[in-house]
């Protein structure tokens, strides 16, 4: 991987904060885009633009295949089986309150469990709640080991409970970092008919996704994590699951037929996809998808390994630093939340900022999470293939300056 | 960009590490709890009247540097005032963190809460300064109300 050419794709890298380039480590709120990708996007603004599916004009054929084409990449990129199994949303958030209003809530009764983690991002949290308060489900939450993260063991067996209808977890968590490799549990849910919703908000942009191999019944991602644009994400379901379901939204071009009292749906996957879409998003993510691919797998994966086991190294040897989670960098994917003694997460962040580091702080949209852990607050520095060992070393050399700065010795 | 000493000065790191409100009081008249649901900071006033006059104003919770200076610095100010006189001051506080009162003689008055000022030139922090503050309005509007009540019935 050549990671200055890399750089040279991104030329907001590149913006100077107090004399020196930014140091970006918020990835896992939203990466930036490069220049292939937001050509594309403009290529198609500027040669196609169209409503697609909706003329017999050029421009509207042009359209319409730039958002089928778009579509058959993200089928390939998911290891689908279909384009019929992907649908585009707005984001993972979109995705998990299709899944919520249009599977779950038609589905459940009381008596019936929807079984999460307490590792949720509050997008895979709140559609559930909601779920469970409408449709008198119990909503019931796997909870990790404090000290590293990982599933409780006894808590795995309310996978095994038939009263569970439906089991909906991250990926990998965004606090945590841990990859919580999903397919034994998927297999677990499914061994009495539970459906079993992903959430690969973290996990998409980072390693090779196959939800055939995974089992998985539903799974979603956003792609401005993966440097696509942002107001555009993605839903696989399985095909028999998604034909049995009722529409999300109603409008324009997710119809067979329209009389003045009644409305027959259209095939998948437009019968989701009510309105004219996002087809610039469309356009960008396929262009995303072909950027990251092209910088492979193995190599993202290696260059974010290096980045998070050198951060953990230089946290480990800082007196005053507490990391959620696992500190071994085998068991984080990209990101690093802690907390710095005595001193709140926003004044760090905001010191950081001084020196041009960008770093998230709060509950990072998981407060049960926080709550649970006993942690008010965290930090998070997230990495992508773009961010170098140089920048590590820089954001650390700056933490140990936070604490003498707010009157604490270092 | 606002420097970093311009904002953390030994003023505000000093009142930051100032406990001596920060704590319970033993049966409160008032108890009031804020939030910033976007940074997860939390404040619990209490609030122990002596007639109109705040005989104790103590605050606990969890939040930056400048909503803990902030609140320090609120307690000490307001801690032997009276509902109106306090109610006054806090309103004056808001006003000059929103940046609407400028007038340096009048904001004298707000002793050493005078020195957040400038972080009305930092929209993100605001909500920092002023959540002690906005909490407290609301529970002195409360007691506000429950001393009319007490004088009308």
């Amino acid at each position: 991987m050549n990671l200055t050419a890399i750089r040279q794709d991104f030329p907001i890298l590149k913006t100077e904060v107090g004399g020196r380039p930014v140091v970006y480590f918020d990835n896992a709120a939203t990466t930036q885009k490069p220049l292939p990708v937001l050509q594309a996007a403009m290529d198609y603004s500027l040669r196609r633009c169209g409503n697609p599916h909706r003329g017999a004009h050029y421009f509207s054929i042009a359209a319409s295949a730039a958002y089928d084409g778009s579509k058959e990449t993200v089928r390939r990129f998911l290891g689908a089986a279909s384009t019929r199994e992907i649908i585009y949303t707005r984001n993972t958030t979109e995705s998990l309150n299709l899944v919520a209003r249009s599977f779950a809530e038609p589905r459940l009764h009381p008596g019936d469990k929807i079984l999460i983690t307490i590792a949720e991002h509050h997008s895979n949290l709140i559609p559930w709640q909601r779920a469970a308060q409408k449709t008198g489900a119990k909503l019931d939450y796997i909870y990790v080991d404090k000290e590293t993260g990982h599933f409780l063991p006894e808590d795995l067996e309310k996978l095994d409970d038939p009263a569970v209808k439906l089991v909906a977890l991250a990926h990998v968590s965004n606090v945590l970092g841990i990859d919580y490799d999903p397919k034994p549990l998927i297999e677990r849910a499914h061994a009495h008919g539970a459906v079993v919703v992903l959430d690969g908000a973290q996990s998409a942009p980072h390693k090779k996704i196959d939800v055939a191999d995974l089992g998985c019944d539903f799974f979603a991602f956003s792609g401005h994590k993966m440097c696509a644009a942002g107001g555009i994400g993605v839903l696989y379901g399985r095909e028999a699951l998604l034909e049995e379901m009722e529409p999300f939204l109603l409008g324009g071009d997710m119809i067979d037929t329209v009389s003045e009292q009644d409305t027959s749906f259209a095939e998948l996957p437009a019968k989701f996809e009510a309105g004219t879409q996002y087809v610039e998003g469309a356009v960008s993510l396929e262009a995303a998808i072909r950027y990251v691919e092209a910088i492979g797998w193995d190599a993202i994966r290696a260059q974010e390994k290096k980045l998070v086991a050198r951060t953990l190294a230089g946290l480990a040897a800082m007196p005053h630093i507490q990391i959620l989670g696992p500190t071994d960098p085998a068991e984080k994917e990209g990101l690093v939340s802690f907390e710095v003694e005595d001193v709140h997460p926003h004044d760090v962040a905001q010191i950081l900022s001084a020196s041009g580091i960008c770093i998230r702080t709060g509950h990072h949209c998981a407060e049960p999470l926080h709550k649970y852990l006993g942690v008010n607050a965290s930090c998070r520095a997230s990495f992508y293939f773009y961010n170098t060992e140089e920048e590590v070393d820089y954001f650390l050399e700056k933490l140990k300056g936070v604490r003498p700065m707010m009157g604490y010795d270092e | 960009m606002m420097e970093l000493q311009q904002l953390y000065t030994d003023l505000i790191l000093e009142y930051n590490k100032d406990k001596t409100n920060k704590r319970k009081i033993d049966a409160p008249t008032i108890a009031e709890h804020g939030h910033n649901a976007s940074c997860g900071d939390d404040i619990t006033l209490e609030v122990k009247m002596d007639g109109d006059v705040i005989a104790d104003l103590a605050y606990t919770g969890s939040g930056c540097a400048i909503s803990q200076a902030s609140a320090a610095m609120m307690a000490e100010l307001l801690k032997g005032r009276t509902i109106d006189d306090a109610l006054r001051l806090v309103r004056l506080f808001l006003d000059m963190i929103r940046g609407k009162e400028t007038d340096e003689t009048k904001l004298e008055e707000l002793e050493a809460a005078v020195s957040l000022k400038d972080i009305s030139q930092l929209p993100v922090r605001v909500k920092c300064a002023v959540l002690g503050w906005h909490t407290l309005e609301i529970a002195l509007e409360k007691l506000e109300a429950m001393t009319q009540e007490k004088q009308n019935g």
